[in-house]
């Protein structure tokens, strides 16, 4: 399954200050849609609210719709860890659970749900998941070493097989390559490619060429000086956001004139 | 020859090696103290177990001596840990991880103090007012639960009993534990808190995710060093149990631990007489279960190192 995702006059707050106004977009499912914008407009804020991580810090709040096929997640009866389950969340900086093997990782999200698993069938589930995230060759040996000992790039992508053996709806990544080597980016690229099959995907990136090469559409977010909310100036097909901007701050942007 | 790169910032390494020396030293010094204090004991303690005028070695009857109060510092120090350590990673948790921030500092507050009273304070409140507190509950459980080796001998009419003892200690070691959970708790990484949250863990499937193992370490940490002060603890068990022989009732007056025999027992004991060698010789055995309490819990944390994040 994979839901569409529509925000509707959203407001982030982080205490009394607002970090991102007024934000209205449509993203497509099964699409991998890209967030560009300078530092500090806003991409992660606005991200971290689509799963409701945003609320975990103190003070941190949100006002106005959040649609997840057209169910407000914001809505007084919705629960925030259902809704984190059906919004899984990749992060900047690699983060399997230390202490657990690499098998135990995948498995986190089933352990959660109190889901009684059969050894085949969580053999199973730890395979496909490796599978689709390009890692089983790598780690089939040693599934009961911990994941903290594997490479950056290899614990990106079991932070991402954690995140896709729970089958959620949407798939959020902040930055997933930013703290990696190009060849795992490459790889990491390529897996995004194939997710979108399956599931929304919504990438943030400080990488022009990786949001052109992995996204069928892009957002550009700005601010228009410290201490002011960020924005979403432009929202488009990839193609027209790097090739045919309407907005002269996005143009700017994307062709490296900015700042 | 003097190229740029051998110059070299004199005071710099003066200071580097300046620290260093001091470093080692006081590491040196630690373990001559040790040193010290094993040999001070091992010397001293000769008399307890090798007595010319009754036939050379007497160990057994130094055993026999010493291993009623053994087991009665492991009962009392045993229910200390058992009603502390909980309690302790509860305060602890509900401090770094439930509480408002205004309200978890006063209760961290709080816990400090009671760190900073003084034992003979605790010792006096659990004779004169725990003690006969807890008479009736004693009594209770000698008629329902008497059946039990534990509960089975007459209930103490003072409330002054191992148990009480245990309670007092207990409460002695909650601060310290409580402090070093607390400290550990809070610096569980962002990033894997957020992990299992995003994951859709509740609050508490966080922390069993996330903080217990990246705390685990630590809590044993704490609890190792509440039980090294529940093990040494003199003048609070001294006031509240009225010793006596060695009994599996809790709930009896009798027993003893090593702490409280010595110091009831020393200022009466004539300096170089055997009775002040058997003092000496219990404090040894105390100070050999103290280093093997210490041994285990690094050997505990030390076991799981590779998943201990660290790497
Ligand atoms: N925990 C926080 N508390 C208060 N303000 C915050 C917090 N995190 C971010 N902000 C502020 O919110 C605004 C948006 O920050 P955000 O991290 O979303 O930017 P970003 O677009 O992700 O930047 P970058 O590209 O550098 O990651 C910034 O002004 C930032 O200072
Ligand atoms: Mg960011």
């Amino acid at each position: 399954m994979s839901k569409r995702v529509d925000a509707v006059d959203l407001n982030v707050y982080y205490g009394d200050f607002l970090a991102v106004e007024g934000i209205n977009i449509s993203i497509d499912a099964r699409a991998v849609t890209a967030f560009i914008g300078p530092s500090g407009c806003g991409k992660t804020t606005f991200l971290r609210s689509l799963n409701r991580m945003h609320e975990v810090l103190p003070g941190a709040r949100v006002k106005g719709q959040l649609l997840l096929d057209g169910e407000d997640i914001y809505d007084p009866g919705v629960d925030p860890v259902t809704v984190r389950t059906q919004v899984g969340m990749v992060f900047q900086r690699p983060n399997p659970f230390p202490t657990m093997t690499i098998r135990e990782n995948v498995l986190a999200g089933y352990k959660l749900n109190g889901a009684r698993l059969s050894k085949s069938q969580s053999e199973e589930i730890v395979e496909t998941s490796l599978r689709s995230a390009n890692l089983w060759n790598e780690v089939k040996d040693r599934l009961d070493r911990p994941g903290s000992g594997l490479s950056g790039g290899q614990q990106q992508r079991l932070c991402i097989a954690r995140t896709i053996a729970v089958k959620p709806d949407v798939i959020l990544m902040d930055e997933p390559c930013s703290a990696l080597d190009p060849i795992s980016t490459l790889a990491i690229e390529d897996l995004i490619g194939e997710l979108q099959q399956d599931y929304t995907v919504i990438i943030v990136t400080h990488n022009m060429q990786q949001a052109a090469r992995v996204s069928q559409k892009t957002a550009f977010f700005n601010i228009a000086g410290t201490g002011k909310p960020g924005k979403l100036i432009e929202y488009n097909d990839t193609t027209a956001i790097f090739n045919t901007p309407q907005e002269k701050s996005t143009e700017d942007y994307v062709s490296g004139r900015f700042g | 020859m003097t190229s740029s790169l051998t110059q070299s910032d004199k005071r710099g390494v003066a200071g580097d090696r300046v620290f260093s020396a001091l470093t080692v030293s006081a590491g040196v010094l630690i373990l001559l103290t040790l040193a010290f204090v094993a040999l001070f004991l091992t010397v001293n303690s000769r008399d307890a177990v090798y007595q010319e005028d009754q036939g050379g070695w007497i160990l057994t009857a130094f055993l026999d001596y010493a291993y009623p109060l053994v087991i009665g510092t492991l009962i009392a120090s045993f229910i200390a840990l058992i009603l502390a350590a909980p309690v302790a990673v509860g305060v602890a948790l509900y401090i770094s991880h439930y509480a408002p921030p205004r309200l978890s500092k006063g209760i961290g507050y709080v816990i400090d103090l009671l760190a900073a009273i003084p034992s003979v304070v605790y010792g006096a409140w659990g004779m004169s007012f725990l003690g006969p507190a807890l008479i009736p509950i004693y009594g209770w459980l000698h008629e329902n639960l008497g059946f039990i080796p534990l509960f089975a001998g007459d209930p103490s009419q003072t409330g002054r009993t191992i148990f009480t003892a245990g309670v007092v200690l207990g409460v002695m070691i909650l601060p310290i534990i409580t402090s070093v959970c607390r400290e550990i708790f809070i610096q569980t990484p962002k990033l894997h808190e957020e992990a299992a949250l995003a994951l859709g863990a509740t609050r508490w499937e966080m922390i069993k995710m996330s903080v217990f193992p990246f705390a685990r370490a630590g809590i044993i940490s704490g609890i190792m060093l509440g039980l090294g002060r529940a093990l040494g603890e003199t003048m609070a068990v001294a006031l509240v149990l009225s010793p006596g022989m060695l009994t599996a009732s809790l709930i009896s007056s009798g027993n003893s631990t090593i702490p409280a025999e010595i110091a009831l027992g020393f200022p009466e004991a004539p300096p170089g007489s055997e009775r002040q060698a058997q003092l000496i010789a219990i404090g040894l055995v105390l100070f050999l279960i103290t280093l093997l309490v210490n041994m285990t819990a690094r050997w505990i944390v030390s076991r799981h190192k590779e998943f201990s994040g660290a790497n």
